[in-house]
């Protein structure tokens, strides 16, 4: 006999606890600290600062722990808690040609002002488990050396000295802001930069991939890649000038473009640009790239339909959080819109047979 | 009730931004006013446009139901009333005529509303063409010229292949005569009840940043052609549990031998015929909870 379906409440109480639990684990292996995950995890932490779009490496280990490490959870916990935090003011711009770099790479100069700085990378390591970390380990200590008083020039701007590349002369316009404003197409580069940057890393890398291939072909270099901090400064109007509040950790990627000139522009070189939180570099290569293809208009190419160049269709996709929660809500109850299909699927079929029968 | 958020969650600020696109809206029925939805602590998709609605709306003073599939207790309005519960503190209700406030998810209750009423829907994809035009741009075009004739298209196409018009829920309507708008995915049964509603009826959409509402008494009619006239149907049976023959009902499977059961999807209105001594088929006289 069927009863009215009752205790929905007692229900979800029930897998909040059982999920605490599982969250926990096995009660004899040790508790993950969250300083733990910071400093041992740091690149899935950079990850959920990125795609999050909060600064705040503590609160994204946090939010791993919760979301036993499932990323995509952790960003839409750190997304939904960005939501609720009050706006203080905006920060100046930040410089980076002023980074304390970490790292910086060029693929198109052999060697250049600032050298090139291999840095913390798995780039040149060969993929081969390495048991011994699965035992405790010892303490990896790496060689110093005294840090480069020598500045740390653009390569895109060395290009620019002698009109190689596009210009991008310097933009007063506040841009606008993609979390306050509702996205109306078509939008403006500076909008599609910030939905890029805390868009997904894997959707972003495919597309990226994608142009590669041929796909919406920009043919890009990476002119350089750079990873490191800048400070960040904040006007405060009782002072009447800026101070330092603090700093980011960030990754940047300028690509330097084959471009033989359009009907509209000259041939040089144009560019693409990545920017993201943390070390992140993946993401902002392909950051770079989809930029890039998504410049097709302005730089007066043509459009061939590669979804990399097609801004809504990119723009309305990337974000994991808005992607995950709409692909999985089509396991809620939806009985009465299938209840209704059923009712015209049976109408249908009994005048299709009715026909049928009446055609023998 | 948690007081590390402000009342109903939202800041005022957006709480604000929310009410000018709620009023707009209200200005303007039917056309689709773009607000910037915020990421809420539930999934999009959830119906966080609904909530960002209903915590622009909520007053101290409001008495709030949520319904999901026309029942209050399934899993989704389950969270989302105790989400309110929570950060606004407001009474519920299961009662549809007590409430002041209804948030639904693909169903208008059976119990007629009155003024004074809110409802509001959570709208998974707000643009009526969009399955016909996959591009914002192009169809909000399409709007401001009233260009509907792909949706007719698509509705004599249906005729065409079927013999009648295949669009069982979420079925297109236009509103005073301007606007074509998709009433979220209610089935086409309730959609009689969209026009001249004493109610004001709001529809969120928060993935899709997207606003839209039906002030009281709106004309609301629904796309169909002279010779195939617009039906609301439902399951040809009547409620096991309260015999009702004009409510929307789902169905039950109760075996694995083709056994069926059909109740009615609004939880609270069969309770309420059955506590007022209505029988079905299979109800057990005096049996409401």
């Amino acid at each position: 006999m069927y009863v009215a379906v009752k205790g929905g409440e007692r229900a979800i109480d029930n897998a909040h606890a059982w999920l605490a639990e599982e969250r926990r684990g096995d009660p004899s292996v040790t508790e993950l600290t969250l300083p733990q995950i910071r400093e041992q995890l740091k690149l899935a932490v950079n990850r959920v600062m990125a795609e999050g779009s909060l600064y705040d490496p503590d609160l994204a280990a946090l939010a791993i722990k919760q979301a036993r490490g499932d990323l995509i959870e952790a960003i839409f916990l750190i997304r939904a808690y960005r939501t609720t935090l009050p706006r203080l003011g905006a920060s100046q711009p930040v410089e980076t040609a002023a980074m304390a770099v970490d790292r910086r790479v060029s693929a198109t100069f052999k060697d250049l002002p600032g050298g090139q700085v291999l840095g913390p990378t798995f780039d040149y390591t060969h993929r081969l488990l390495d048991f011994k970390l699965a035992a405790e380990g010892e303490l990896p200590v790496a060689p110093l050396a005294p840090a480069s008083p020598e500045t740390v020039p653009h390569v895109t701007g060395l290009l620019d000295r002698d009109g190689l590349i596009e210009a991008a002369p310097r933009e007063e316009t506040p841009p606008p802001d993609l979390t306050r404003e509702p996205l109306e197409l078509p939008a403006n580069r500076p909008l599609r930069l910030q939905a890029i940057t805390r868009g997904d890393e894997g959707f972003i890398l495919s597309l990226a991939y994608s142009t590669q291939r041929g796909y919406g072909r920009t043919h890009a270099f990476v002119g350089e890649l750079r990873i490191g901090r800048v400070p960040v400064e904040m006007d405060i109007p009782e002072l009447g000038f800026a101070i330092e509040i603090g700093e980011v950790e960030l990754t940047e990627c300028e690509t330097v473009n084959q471009f033989k000139g359009s009907k509209t522009e000259p041939p040089q070189f144009t560019r693409g640009y990545g920017l993201t939180f943390g070390q992140t570099e993946r993401k902002a290569i392909a950051m770079s790239l989809v930029d890039r293809a998504l410049r097709w208009q302005e730089l007066g190419e043509d459009f061939t339909g590669a979804p990399a160049q097609d801004e809504e269709f990119v723009l309305s996709h990337c974000d994991n959080i808005q992607a995950t929660g709409f692909l999985e809500h089509i396991k809620l109850p939806h009985y009465v819109d299938f209840q209704s299909e059923l009712e015209l699927v049976r109408r249908l079929r009994a005048e299709a047979m009715q026909i049928q029968e009446a055609a023998e | 009730m948690s007081d590390a958020y402000n009342f109903a969650y939202l800041d005022e600020q957006t709480k604000r931004m929310i009410r000018r696109a709620i009023l707009k809206g209200i200005a303007v029925p039917g056309y689709q006013v773009p607000f910037a939805s915020r990421e809420m602590p539930m999934p999009y998709g959830w119906g966080t446009g609904g909530v960002q609605v209903t915590a622009a709306c909520l007053t101290p003073d409001d008495r709030l139901k949520v319904i999901d599939q026309g029942a209050d207790d399934t899993t989704n309005a389950v969270s989302i009333r105790k989400f309110f519960q929570r950060t606004a503190g407001v009474a519920v209700t299961e009662a549809t005529a007590e409430a002041t406030v209804i948030q639904t998810r693909h169903r208008i209750p059976e119990t007629p509303l009155c003024e004074g009423q809110i409802l509001v829907y959570q709208v998974p994809i707000p643009e009526p063409l969009r399955f016909l035009e996959p591009r914002e741009t192009e169809t909000r075009k399409m709007h401001e010229l009233e260009e509907y004739g792909l949706m007719h298209v698509k509705l004599y196409e249906d005729i065409a292949r079927h013999g009648t018009i295949a669009t069982a829920y979420a079925y297109p309507v236009k509103v005073e005569g301007r606007y074509v708008m998709d009433p979220s995915p209610i089935p086409k049964f309730d959609n009689p009840k969209l026009s001249d509603n004493p109610a004001i009826q709001l529809f969120g959409a928060g993935r899709e940043q997207r606003i839209y509402a039906l002030p009281p008494y709106t004309q609301v009619i629904s796309l169909d052609f002279e010779d195939h006239p617009f039906e609301a149907s439902k399951a040809p049976h009547d409620c096991d549990l309260c015999g009702a023959g004009d409510s929307y009902l789902d169905e039950v499977i109760t075996d694995d031998r083709g056994s069926r059961m059909y109740v009615c999807s609004d939880t609270d209105f069969c309770a309420g015929r059955r506590a007022a001594g209505h029988v079905g088929r299979l109800g057990q006289p005096g049996a409401a909870e």
